[in-house]
């Protein structure tokens, strides 16, 4: 897929040529933009169909690892009726968008939006695409269009059983202007959504062959090295270039705002081994005074402070508490947590005064390429991002694109020459944008029947869209903080009937960076609610599962995930012997989702032995793909329960790699039995992030189910607990 | 000048002799498919033979490499045949975001050379490749599916 700008490629290969043919480097160009017509036109934006019948999909949205690409390209396949085994794909570029007015729509890929958002978008490109196809055929035999079908990449006219095929009527499909009125099929009829279908880029996955930011290799490319400030808010205060200039293959030393101080080279390991000489003093500023201890003294506070920001409020919970036959109390912690990306933060950068290109792995092309505009000072029409694949994204690279914008202001000090700017791995763990820090107090009131009346869930901590999207704050009020808490909503409700609840929030804003991260806001508000739901069940000695359902009864929804994973794991039966259950259920991005862990516990060692895990995203368009995006998720979010947590020293974040910062691995790996059930209720549900928040508190119900403990703060490694 | 044997191929590269190995495969050389995930030989992202043996890349200085047969990621296939372990991981769908599979599949067909069968326990302590997509279970059945290709 090695597609390249069209406009590029001729300058490229001049370019090359003037190089002198010393470029020992294959010519992977940035695919990430759209082929136009060269040698077949587009049917439309969304459909380019070639002689030889392949159906060239192209996909706006970033592909990193969660199959929006396979996923996305099933919906537009569905509705074109080409045939799923000629299909391959390409990335229309953020500047082709804006040129041709938004055309493919929003290039953001987070949120677990990738399909959900765009489903309408895609699946009526590729039915007018083939309406457009239709029409042509049509008009060449000079029929009815209604007379004809398309199935499979061929178009029959079924009174005579003439037969074309898209490849050979696309380029006149491509003169016809795009039909008006667009129907889509009727989902019981899908035949391509709905499958279990491979990965499309699977094959590039195992050879070496899939580019990403960081494998981008242009002619005559540098490389730079960076370090920022430890602290933020603190200053490059100076540094001595000439210290490292005379090293061999050091080009520049270059000072990047007044964070951070980068070194340009003719390799990247000569660019970072300078920069490790390279004398730096810093100004920490004050935040030098912040600590781990010193942030959760502050959180601590806000449990009980006064606060007006509130997320749901039934009833009246503060009366019906103080009138309570019974209170039951807890106050939970949950820390920051890194993404780690597999891939560091990189961009490549080119900057003349007439262009500047950036290459780069991003979950939001757009917002990128606004960024490049801003920063290097020329208008969106001069400037251009090509997306790559993404090692890994979970957050990190959809609202927060700080190393785009320290490549361009790299590239934007040696005009003309393309450099690659990566970050250290010790770099990327320190300079994050952090899931935030929060705590948590759950008081639950019940009257003398021991019915429960009354809930308060008081959330003391960061705000994501106080900082990086400020737009989206509504009064003051942070409405992520409370997802799965919402009183109702097709997006993240919460799933209990209870007379009086209130949930608000105090929020404290240390500066330690906050950002969107897999699920963000429901891992911590899954396991508060659903740790503290089987500590009122054991107060008042019901069974969990019985504790929940009776609460439920409005929740249809969730209690059929619930019940789902009950069933699966056995509940009611006696398990294996030292093996102990628990179970969680939880509502986010649309989709309803739950889980039941078999645990057992020797010690302080802790065995995960199976995890079943249920969702209902109201559609399923690849169930394999859900499949591995549950296991996949339960991954993520264990490895923040047990092994995560980043702490703050001085002000700097503490953890610098992954000896520090640990994730699991295939030895600690629990059996994942996945259970895909889509209602089909018109909704469309995320699958990307739903299912991380569950997996921790059914584990952490089934560790109190086999220790008596309960665990209130995380992670787990700080309890002395691993994870075996 | 430091002199290199990669896929076969020989290859003359002007770097110093303590270079990471990954960085001469992946800048110097051109091969990308070799990955760059820590620098501290801990997530296994950088993963290469040499001399048939599963080494990390990214803290074997290049000096340490002359005179072996290195092997990445893009030699792995053999006369125009993806290698078992690769065709497992296309028949299991094993990749999601894909980074850390080019260390993996090349810690996994070490692993297939030295035992042919191996069992959950021998993967467990041979695979600590770090996969942040969770592909694990996966990837224990496209090392099962390989084995018994």
């Amino acid at each position: 897929m090695n597609f390249m700008p069209k406009m590029n490629r001729r300058a490229f290969v001049v370019s090359t040529a003037a190089a002198g043919g010393g470029l020992a480097l294959g010519w992977q160009l940035p695919f990430g933009a759209a082929e136009a017509a060269e040698d077949s036109p587009e049917v439309n934006a969304w459909a380019l169909i070639k002689p030889d019948e392949t159906v060239v999909i192209r996909i706006a949205r970033s592909e990193m690892g969660q199959g929006t690409l396979t996923g996305l390209a099933q919906m537009v396949a569905e509705e074109l009726e080409c045939d799923w085994a000629k299909v391959t794909y390409e990335f229309p570029t953020p500047g082709q968008n804006v040129a041709r007015k938004r055309i493919w729509g929003d290039f953001f890929t987070a949120g677990s939006q990738g399909i959900r958002s765009s489903n309408e978008i895609v699946r009526k490109g590729g039915a007018a695409a083939r309406m457009m196809l239709i029409e042509a055929a049509a008009g060449e035999w000079k029929v009815p269009a209604s007379e004809c079908t398309a199935s499979l990449g061929v178009i029959t006219h079924t009174p005579t059983g003439r037969t074309v095929t898209f490849g050979k009527i696309a380029p006149i499909a491509n003169k016809l202007e795009p039909p008006a009125d667009v129907k889509l099929k009727d989902p019981k009829d899908w035949k391509v959504i709905g499958q279990g279908k491979k990965r499309l880029d699977t094959p590039l996955k195992v050879n070496g062959e899939a580019k990403y930011g960081i494998d981008i290799q242009l002619p005559d490319m540098l490389y730079a090295a960076i370090k920022a400030v430890p602290v933020n808010g603190g200053k490059v205060k100076s540094f001595d270039a000439a210290k490292v200039e005379g090293r061999k293959g050091v080009k520049k030393v270059v000072q990047v705002e007044d964070t951070a101080v980068a070194v340009i080279a003719d390799s990247w390991w000569r660019a970072k081994t300078a920069l490790d000489e390279l004398p730096i003093t810093w100004d920490l500023g004050d935040n030098v005074k912040v600590s781990s201890a010193s942030i959760a003294a502050w959180l601590k506070e806000g449990l009980d402070a006064d606060t007006g920001l509130v997320g749901n409020k039934t009833g009246d919970a503060t009366a019906t508490l103080a009138s309570a036959a019974k209170k039951v109390e807890a106050v939970y912690a949950y820390p920051y947590q890194h993404h780690v990306t597999m891939e560091p933060q990189n961009a490549t950068a080119r900057f003349t005064d007439e262009k500047c290109e950036v290459w780069t792995s991003t979950q939001n092309g757009e917002a990128a390429l606004a960024l490049v505009s801003e920063t290097s000072g020329l208008p969106i029409a001069k400037c251009e991002v090509y997306k790559t694949f993404l090692g890994g994204g979970f957050g990190r690279r959809s609202t927060s694109h700080d190393y785009v914008k320290q490549a361009v202001l790299i590239a934007k000090q040696m005009p003309g020459v393309p450099i690659k700017l990566l970050w250290t791995r010790e770099e990327d763990m320190v300079h994050g944008w952090y899931h935030p820090v929060t705590q948590a107090k759950l008081t639950a009131g019940f009257d003398a029947d021991k019915n429960l009346t009354a809930l308060h869930i008081r959330i003391s901590g960061q705000s994501i869209l106080a900082t990086v999207m400020p737009a989206r704050m509504q009064e003051g009020r942070d409405p992520a903080t409370f997802s799965g808490l919402y009183p109702g909503g097709a997006e993240a409700a919460f799933g209990y009937d209870i007379p009086n609840v209130l949930v608000d929030h105090s929020m404290r804003n240390p500066h330690i960076h906050p950002g969107f991260w897999r699920g963000v806001n429901i891992n911590h508000n899954a396991i508060y609610l659903e740790s503290f739901m089987d500590e009122l069940a054991k107060e008042t000695g019901v069974d969990p599962l019985e504790f929940r359902r009776k609460i439920m009864a409005k929740h249809p929804k969730h209690l059929a995930v619930l019940n789902a994973v009950a069933e699966k794991i056995g509940w009611g039966t006696p398990a294996p012997a030292g093996v102990h259950r628990g179970l969680a259920h939880f509502m986010g991005f649309g989709s309803y989702v739950a889980a039941a862990a078999e645990v057992s516990v020797d010690g302080k060692k802790v065995k995960i032995h199976r995890i079943v895990g249920a969702t209902d995203p109201g559609y399923a368009v690849n169930p394999a793909q859900i499949e591995r995006q549950i296991a996949g998720s339960f991954v993520y979010g264990l490895t923040g329960l047990f092994l995560g947590g980043i702490t703050v020293k001085d002000g700097a974040v503490e953890q610098t790699n992954f000896d520090t910062y640990d994730m699991m691995r295939i030895a600690q790996m629990p059996k994942v039995e996945a259970i895909v059930m889509p209602s089909r209720s018109g909704v469309w549900g995320g699958v990307g992030e739903p299912t991380i928040c569950v997996a921790a508190p059914a584990v952490l119900n089934a560790i109190t189910a086999a220790t008596g403990t309960r665990y209130r703060t995380f992670p787990l490694r700080e309890h002395g607990l691993t994870l075996v | 000048m430091v002199q290199l044997t990669i896929n076969g191929k020989s290859h003359e590269v002007d770097v110093e002799p303590d270079t990471p190995l990954l960085w001469v495969i992946r800048d110097t050389v051109g091969l990308t498919g070799t990955k760059y995930g820590c620098g501290i030989a801990q997530c296994g992202a950088c993963t290469v033979h040499i001399n048939g043996e599963p080494v990390r890349s990214c803290s074997l200085a290049v000096s340490d490499a002359v005179g072996k047969q290195i092997i990445t990621i893009e030699g792995l296939a053999a006369d125009g045949k993806l290698h078992k372990v690769q065709q497992a991981w296309i028949d299991q769908d094993v990749p999601q975001c894909g980074y850390c599979q080019s260390g993996m599949i090349m810690a996994v067909a070490a692993l297939l050379k030295q035992k042919p069968n191996p069992t959950d326990a021998d993967i467990d302590a041979a695979i600590t490749n770090i996969c942040r997509c969770g592909t694990y279970q996966q990837v224990r059945a496209g090392i099962h599916a390989a084995a018994n290709a």
